[in-house]
């Protein structure tokens, strides 16, 4: 069976804008792969977002209404949005950056409050668009342009952070597992209240080659190779879970 | 201005200035409020919560300035009449997702109940240092509109207007009220029986864009069908970034400007008061006004020929008034709240010499400070 996804696109675009070997397209494709699985009118979708990278996922690429915020403020954009009409299915895709660090505040508000929106961040470990600085997901030890030693602070543990705050559902894969992906942005739209997504989205361009490899597929195989389940994480000890990524889902 | 009447019973009540502001959004149509508490404003958000709850309105607590903000542009583009109300420490926060709210052209009013700063200053006193903030505060050029109360009247109608206002033009609209007037208590008429101005949300055109150099696009809401592109980055019509095209940036930046300069005899509203033969003239605007227009009485039965100007639209600024003031007096004295703010604007209009009585301790002027102020000048 053949789905017809390009309903989902906005007309009259070229392609996205990302760089060669980013993740978000696949993350964006996830995305709407898992809406096509609701029965949601186009017209009731929202997207909002932050700025960065990933908040160009929606914009102007998805084809329904798309509010391209402030830096870090998606989510208390979506809260008026979403409480002034209640049938819009609020979609907030934005960076780790924008989501976690600048917009800490709102996100574990915007979970405390249970808003009944779902929240995908495209966690690419790094500041993207404005030249591979260290965010607040940065792995112990990355380089990056502000870091170029090493990055010494230990990264929020996004997931916990939001399931902590009062998020109704919560997971994590990489782009690498998409089937994964989707059916977690399915559940996680079907679930009402606040509920997240964290997609681990590679950054080949300012992550990968100031780390791994510049080499895409190898940056690919890297980043799936972290990736353990949270009983594996249960064996290792702090400094070596640090050094992975525990996929799964988190619910309360 | 165009628009439906709404038509209800008109009433007379004594009220403090801020919650008159409360009613006169409900009155309107406001269905959503947004707001973090910060003194002297919360009396504002305490009767919203009653008023909009009570009427299937929505009413959310943020938690800060900076969601306060961004949630009302969210909602307004949900197709709700939305506003907040603030004073100087979060209208500080709130200065980037107003230029937002500029540059989309979304429709809002924030009401400022101005207190006595800069910083945390004195929290429970009268000020009127935010004056700039209102025109300058955002990166980039923006003209947005602000109008100055000085009366609990005043609070209750300027609100109405601010609304009709912003709904019009799609432009943020300032409430730039000050502590004073926002806790006076008076007796106000609460009108039920006026114009309410709402969006255009059909017609043709692109959400914006138009064709006129000073237009006003229409504003369809989100789950109209538009999908619609919203984005504080520079935009085409249709609302596609456009962050390379230097001429797009330039036409859309000086359509925002035309679009409520164009428009200064619609948005700009003064009052005279005993200017017909009067040789020096105060210039003023909120609570200050109120002590101007006292102090003007005195000098008359002094015998010296005083009137008043006042602004109830400081931006943008009355422009041709103050410079038709300064053509019929010989001098002109600017009291405020503030070390000169508006009187430094006033000078670029006239060359009539404009004098600043700066007020900065936090206390109304007395009406007295002001006639020895005017008896000592050369």
């Amino acid at each position: 069976m053949t789905r017809d996804m390009n309903k989902y696109l906005r007309d009259g675009l070229p392609g996205t804008r990302f760089c060669p070997g980013c993740g978000h397209g696949i993350l964006m494709g996830a995305i709407l792969r898992a809406v096509d699985r609701l029965d949601v009118a186009l017209d009731d979708l929202l997207f909002v977002s932050g700025i960065g990278c990933a908040a160009w996922i929606p914009s102007p690429n998805i084809g329904t209404d798309t509010l391209h915020t402030l830096h870090g403020r998606a989510l208390a954009f979506a809260t008026g949005a979403k409480l002034a009409n209640p049938k819009l299915t609020t979609i907030v895709a934005s960076g780790d950056g924008d989501l976690t660090s600048i917009g800490g505040n709102h996100l574990i508000h915007s979970a405390r409050r249970n808003l009944d929106v779902t929240v995908i961040c495209a966690n690419n470990l790094i500041y993207g668009m404005t030249g591979g600085q260290t965010a607040s997901t940065t792995p112990v030890g990355a380089r990056t342009s502000t870091d170029p030693d090493g990055n010494n602070f230990r990264p929020f543990d996004i997931c916990n952070l939001v399931m902590a705050s009062g998020a109704r559902y919560a997971a994590r894969f990489p782009v690498t597992r998409p089937k994964q992906l989707i059916d977690a942005i399915e559940k996680a739209l079907r679930i009402e209240g606040f509920t997240f997504v964290e997609a681990v989205s590679p950054c080949p361009t300012q992550f990968g080659r100031r780390n791994s490899t510049a080499e895409i597929s190898a940056l690919y195989d890297s980043v799936d190779s972290q990736c353990i389940s949270r009983a594996e994480a249960q064996t290792m000890d702090e400094d070596e879970r640090l050094r992975h990524f525990v996929v799964g889902e988190f619910e309360p | 201005m165009a628009g439906r009447k709404r038509v209800a019973e008109t009433t007379e009540v004594l009220l403090q200035g801020n919650v008159a502001v409360a009613e006169a959004a409900i009155a309107v149509g406001c269905r959503f409020f947004g707001g973090y508490p910060i003194t002297p404003s919360s009396e504002i958000m305490v009767r919203m919560a009653e008023l909009l709850r009570a009427d299937d309105g929505v009413f959310i607590q943020m938690e800060d300035e900076l969601a306060s903000i961004c949630a009302v542009i969210g909602a307004s583009w949900s197709g709700a009449k939305s506003m907040t109300a603030t004073s100087g420490p979060g209208l500080s926060l709130m200065q980037e997702a107003l230029g937002y709210a500029y540059f989309t052209e979304t429709p809002l009013v924030l009401v400022d109940i101005q207190r006595a700063g800069p910083a945390t200053g004195q929290a429970t006193h009268v000020g009127q240092g935010d004056m700039m903030q209102f025109k300058y505060g955002s990166h980039g050029d923006v003209f947005p509109v602000a109008l100055v109360p000085w009366s609990v009247q005043e609070c209750y109608d300027l609100t109405i207007r601010a609304f009709n206002l912003s709904e019009k033009f799609r432009v943020p609209v300032f409430l730039a009220a000050d502590e004073a007037v926002g806790h006076l208590r008076e007796n106000v008429v609460l009108h039920r029986n006026f114009e309410v101005v709402d969006r255009i949300k059909e017609g043709a055109g692109d959400p914006f864009g138009s064709p006129l150099p000073d237009g006003v696009p229409i504003m369809p809401a989100f789950g109209d069908g538009g999908r619609l592109m919203v984005t504080g980055s520079t935009h085409d019509g249709r609302g596609f970034r456009k962050v390379d095209d230097p001429e797009i940036h330039d036409t859309l930046v000086t359509r925002l400007m035309r679009k409520t300069l164009d428009h200064v005899d619609e948005i700009v509203e003064v009052e005279e008061y005993m200017l017909d033969d009067a040789e020096i003239a105060f210039f003023a605007y909120g609570v200050s006004a109120r002590s101007a227009l006292a102090a003007a009485k005195r000098l008359r039965s002094k015998g010296v020929k005083a009137g008043l100007l006042r602004a109830l639209t400081i931006w943008p600024f009355p422009e041709k008034q103050v410079t038709q003031l300064g053509a019929r007096v010989k001098t002109i004295v600017v009291p405020e709240l503030n070390k000169g703010m508006i009187t430094g604007v006033a000078r670029g209009f006239t060359g009539t010499p404009v004098h600043a009585f700066a007020q900065t301790n936090g206390k109304i002027i007395e009406p007295d400070s002001l006639v020895k102020f005017v008896e000592g000048l050369p």
